[in-house]
């Protein structure tokens, strides 16, 4: 498997990366350690549950940051995520093929 | 040198499977050949589609393409084309192509054999005589450069981008090493992983061609108004973990592996045999995105799946693989090949290995799981003023 599997709970694909995908159903409370590819002294720790191939956050973002996976953009932060926070459609957004935002007269897509 | 016996044309292509393929040119025409085919019984196919008699010119052509590229795939042996005898595509003309290939072909209008009745009488007679002329081809030895692997995702979910999709992409640079062809399409799962794409483009024609099909596509979505979000990842792929297009995207062109991208070519325009890496243009509905790259001369196709798709073809065998574990407990009776074992430790380049060795079985005979289980779902894809890359 390309990428690292730390703590046999989550894989990070790329040191770049801002998420880990879970490889189990995580409960909250589940701990991935520190490694060479989780770029934190101490363990995360998943704030909510996290199903299987999910998302987790390995560091802080701010609302609109690029966030990372395979060492390239999978989207945006829509508000403040915290390590250890599950990371979908509710806080990460696409920049792409966003007619709705040209038909706002925003950003274009 | 990596080797199959497989049936060899007098175009010079090798087909793996004898089928005698029963096509209508219309929808008015389809349910006839789904009968002609299913009293004929084992080796004859039928390829029934929605299209209708008289599209629009582009439309049209497009379904033309389909037509005489599907007529003509290595895998035919013969062919029986039916119309009712109104259509503007001419029975003829997609008879011409399959003949041009150097197959036995015939065609039957149902208007001028007296109707229904007439019409599966006749046609069950010269499926019978077709399938007896295309039992005179014998196999014989081919290489593994003779073969066009055509390769899909459906029911993506976080592990077809880290499991099934990367091991699919290292059995393709092993058949692309062997010189074969490989060839993936999807362009709106492009989106997001393009420049990645662009990058290997071994020239700058073939990067701007891609790069403005994938404008193109992300265009149909500015200029509806709309997001792709609600369509592009499905619900389905958001569930399995796929949060944006960006990130299916990234995970889904790791299924064609790490080689060259040689070229671009149109929905079920003709691909080149001995071309390493070609891509196609095609939407992201997965049975007609299959049936371009058949049309196109693909012999086996590749199908990758997270979440359980059971989709098959009638004209070339699908090798199913799942990175799943759930998915391959649930549903091994469709999958092939069990990749989600990368989890366990296996090595992507060991399973790639598995699914090469999984795709000379097949050319070589062997039947895959929608096969034995007789899917051979066929869809063509339809140009609409406007419309495109994703119907929400």
């Amino acid at each position: 498997m390309k990428g690292t599997v730390v703590g046999d709970v989550a894989l990070v694909m790329d040191a770049d990366d801002a998420v880990a995908t879970a490889l189990d159903d995580l409960a909250a409370g589940t701990t991935l350690p520190p490694t060479e590819r989780t770029p934190v002294e101490s363990p995360i720790e998943c704030r909510e549950d996290v199903p299987f191939g999910h998302k987790i956050a390995l560091r802080r973002l701010d609302a609109g940051d690029e966030i990372r996976k395979y060492g390239e953009v999978i989207g945006r932060a829509t508000v403040a995520i915290e390590p250890g926070e599950w990371v979908h459609t509710h806080n990460c957004e696409s920049t792409r093929g966003r007619g709705d935002l040209a038909a706002a007269g925003g950003e274009h897509a | 040198m990596d080797e199959f016996e497989g049936y060899r044309r007098p175009d010079g292509t090798v087909g793996v499977r004898n089928h005698v393929a029963v096509i209508p040119v219309s929808v008015t025409a389809s349910s006839l050949a789904e009968r002609i085919a299913a009293d004929a019984g084992d080796g004859v196919v039928a390829t029934p589609h929605s299209m209708g008699a008289n599209q629009p010119t582009p439309a049209r052509e497009q379904t033309r393409r389909v037509l005489r590229g599907v007529g003509r795939n290595p895998n035919v042996g013969a062919a029986l084309v039916v119309a009712l005898g109104t259509e503007a595509i001419d029975a003829d003309d997609v008879a011409d192509a399959v003949a041009d290939a150097g197959r036995p072909v015939e065609t039957l209008r149902i208007r001028e054999v007296g109707g229904t009745a007439a019409a599966i009488e006749r046609g069950a007679d010269l499926a019978d005589s077709l399938r007896a002329d295309a039992d005179d081809v014998r196999r014989e030895s081919a290489d593994a450069a003779e073969l066009i692997f055509g390769v899909e995702c459906g029911g993506s979910d976080a592990t077809s981008g880290i499991a099934a999709n990367p091991a699919v992409g290292a059995a393709c640079d092993r058949l692309v090493e062997a010189g074969g062809t490989v060839s993936f399409s999807e362009t709106p799962e492009f989106i997001g992983a393009e420049h990645i794409l662009a990058e290997r483009c071994v020239d700058e024609e073939t990067r701007e061609r891609l790069l403005d099909r994938v404008d193109a596509r992300e265009d149909m979505a500015r200029q509806m108004g709309v997001d792709l979000r609600g369509a592009q990842p499905t619900p389905g792929n958001q569930e399995g973990g796929l949060t944006t297009i960006e990130e299916k995207s990234l995970g889904a062109i790791a299924k064609g592996g790490t080689t060259p991208v040689e070229g671009m070519v149109d929905y079920a325009e003709p691909l080149p045999r001995g071309g390493g890496l070609v891509l196609m243009d095609t939407p992201g509905y997965d049975v007609e995105s299959v049936v371009g790259k058949v049309a196109g001369g693909a012999q086996i196709v590749a199908f990758t799946t997270g979440r359980g798709s059971t989709t098959g073809n009638p004209v070339a065998p699908v090798i199913k693989v799942t990175g799943n574990p759930k998915t391959w407990d649930r549903m091994a009776n469709n999958i092939d090949v069990n990749a989600s074992t990368v989890m366990e430790g296996e090595s992507l380049s060991a399973i790639g290995e598995r699914i090469y060795g999984t795709l000379l079985a097949v050319a070589d005979g062997q039947r895959t799981e929608a096969e034995r289980r007789g899917l051979t779902e066929f869809a063509i894809n339809e140009i609409q003023p406007r419309t495109g890359g994703e119907r929400a």
